[in-house]
């Protein structure tokens, strides 16, 4: 197992030849990365190409992995699912203070529910939540924990187009105060552009394209090269 | 409006061949959507015709079909609003399909005697007789086995739901414990433990534990291991852990058992104090057959409905009140 120790200094997360593989199969393979701190990258890759191995990996979420090297994360790591993973028989409020010690815990809940838009819903249970909220709520109990590092694992991977719109900006504006570095997962390439400053693509286990945004530029290029080396040409017309 | 009656309409339209059976499928979707798409189905399948409740026989189908498109009532699947004081209206029911029959003189009074009858017999026996006593025996053998086998159930569950070890050690042993019928080891619990109270509440405890542990168990193995890979990534103890995921998680089952073992302890009470006792409801019930007083044996079945009726429904409410995140098909 790599070790999972916290470093003070930048960067923020430092992988030095990090390998994975499952049952023989390198999946990843000997990644050298550093995040520098509060900077929002994405990681992009077709399926099967590691991205979320990696994600866990540096969510320390990997244990019986199969694996060598070194990584380092900071102490606070907040992760948010696909899914949002609230706890049904818990109330919004109660699943976003899970596990938090302290008497402003609730206070704190409170002001992150405030945050994401659902100041009002303490009270409801996940189950009366639509898609886009319970993500809401997900956030807002990744936020709560003021996280050095936001882990996301394609969030936004089951919301219809519009929702996905404005998660998309919610999520940049949370990113803006509170100045995580953010690892965003994602097979969505606009998606990716949209959001990060950085856009690394992950080709056979390795950091094949490793991209900085400028987002006063035209995205189209950026697109054009991120597809391409994902290997998907744009439809002639 | 039904499917049937839409259904029938059809048939009176040019198509010939489903004439016979009302609800013969003339086209393949036939039994999901009875009215389907009034605007899609008339002109290209002519089994269907055109929208059976709003179009007069011999209007063009395509020019009624612009008009009154409108949305078809979907077929409700869940069972509909509740009936006021549905659980008590199978027993009045009953009730009163008995009191007619006695007071028409249907019923062998010394067989069934007529529910009067019977009021009056335990009128009698809670005022001058040993009923008191009798059911303070019968409920507190039902308490005594049914906590014993509660508590039982739940840590054993927990423990072999929580621990690899646990599991190793103690679900097997549930196992073969369930395969054995309980009341089979009455014979042994008397030599061992003696005809006293002991082991009456011995095996009412078994009776109970049980169902408790099988579906606590059954639910805690069953938490989502996602919710676990959360607890993770929460940093949440163990202690939290265990309140906050697998207690919630796993209470659904732990209610079914609940609800198994409550009438489970009084089916196992009845059985004991009819074979081996020398007090107690079913004592009371035994005594009555040597004297043919079927009015008291049934003052004793009653006393036992109502018990079980009872608990059920006070397990019920806790339920209904403690899961109320769960929105079921019963809500």
């Amino acid at each position: 197992m790599a070790p999972h120790t916290e470093q003070l200094t930048r960067p923020a997360v430092r992988l030095r030849g990090l390998t994975r593989s499952f049952g023989g199969r390198t999946v990843l393979d000997g990644i050298d990365l550093d995040l520098p701190a509060g900077q929002f990258t994405a990681l992009l890759g077709h399926s099967g190409s590691g991205k979320s191995t990696l994600l866990r990996a540096v969510a320390g979420l990997d244990q019986g992995v199969a694996g060598s090297g070194e990584l380092s994360a900071p102490e606070r790591v907040s992760v948010v699912f696909q899914d949002s993973r609230l706890l049904p028989w818990r109330r919004v409020l109660e699943n976003v203070v899970l596990g938090l010690d302290g008497k402003d815990a609730y206070d704190r809940g409170r002001a992150a529910l405030e945050e994401v838009g659902l100041g009002g819903r303490e009270r409801a249970w996940p189950g009366e939540l639509s898609g886009g909220e319970a993500q809401r709520a997900a956030l807002a109990r990744s936020l709560v924990r003021e996280p050095e590092l936001l882990l996301a694992d394609e969030p936004f991977g089951a919301l219809d187009a519009l929702t996905r719109i404005k998660m998309h900006h919610l999520l940049r504006e949370l990113w803006k105060r509170h100045r995580p570095s953010v690892l965003l997962v994602t097979h969505d390439v606009d998606e990716a552009i949209a959001l990060a400053d950085r856009v690394l693509v992950l080709e056979q286990g390795r950091v094949g394209v490793d991209l900085a945004i400028d987002h006063t530029h035209s995205r189209d290029e950026y697109r054009t090269r991120l597809l391409a080396a994902l290997g998907v040409t744009e439809d002639p017309a | 409006m039904t499917a049937a009656t839409d259904t029938t309409t059809t048939t009176d339209t040019p198509n010939t061949n489903g004439s016979a059976t009302p609800d013969t499928p003339d086209t393949p979707d036939t039994p999901d959507t009875p009215t389907t798409p009034d605007t899609l189905a008339a002109p290209d399948t002519p089994g269907v015709s055109a929208d059976p409740a709003a179009a007069p026989a011999g209007t063009a189908p395509a020019a009624v079909a612009e008009e009154t498109r409108r949305v078809r009532p979907r077929r409700r699947l869940s069972p509909g609003k509740r009936l006021p004081a549905a659980r008590l209206a199978g027993p009045l029911v009953f009730l009163a399909a008995w009191a007619v029959a006695s007071a028409a003189g249907q019923l062998d009074p010394n067989a069934i005697p007529a529910p009067w009858t019977v009021l009056d017999t335990a009128v009698h026996l809670w005022t001058g007789g040993t009923l008191r006593t009798d059911i303070l025996t019968s409920v507190e053998r039902a308490a005594y086995g049914f906590a014993i086998g509660l508590t039982a159930g739940v840590l054993l569950a927990l423990v072999s739901g929580l621990t690899r070890t646990g599991e190793a050690l103690i679900d097997g042993t549930v196992q073969i414990n369930r395969a054995i019928p309980t009341l089979g080891l009455i014979p042994l619990f008397i030599l061992w433990l003696g005809i006293g109270e002991t082991f009456k509440v011995a095996i009412i405890a078994i009776v109970v534990y049980i169902p408790v542990y099988l579906n606590t168990h059954a639910a805690l193995s069953a938490i989502d291991s996602r919710y676990v890979e959360l607890a993770e990534v929460l940093d949440l103890s163990k202690l939290q852990f265990v309140r906050q995921i697998v207690i919630p998680g796993a209470l659904p089952g732990f209610f079914v058992g609940l609800r198994l073992g409550v009438t489970g302890s009084w089916l196992g009470l009845v059985v004991l104090e009819q074979i081996n006792a020398t007090s107690g409801l079913g004592y009371m019930m035994f005594q009555a057959q040597n004297y043919g007083r079927s009015d008291i044996i049934l003052v004793g079945l009653l006393i036992y409905g109502v018990f079980g009726l009872v608990t059920d429904t006070v397990v019920r409410v806790i339920e209904r009140r403690v899961l109320s995140w769960r929105r079921t098909l019963s809500s």
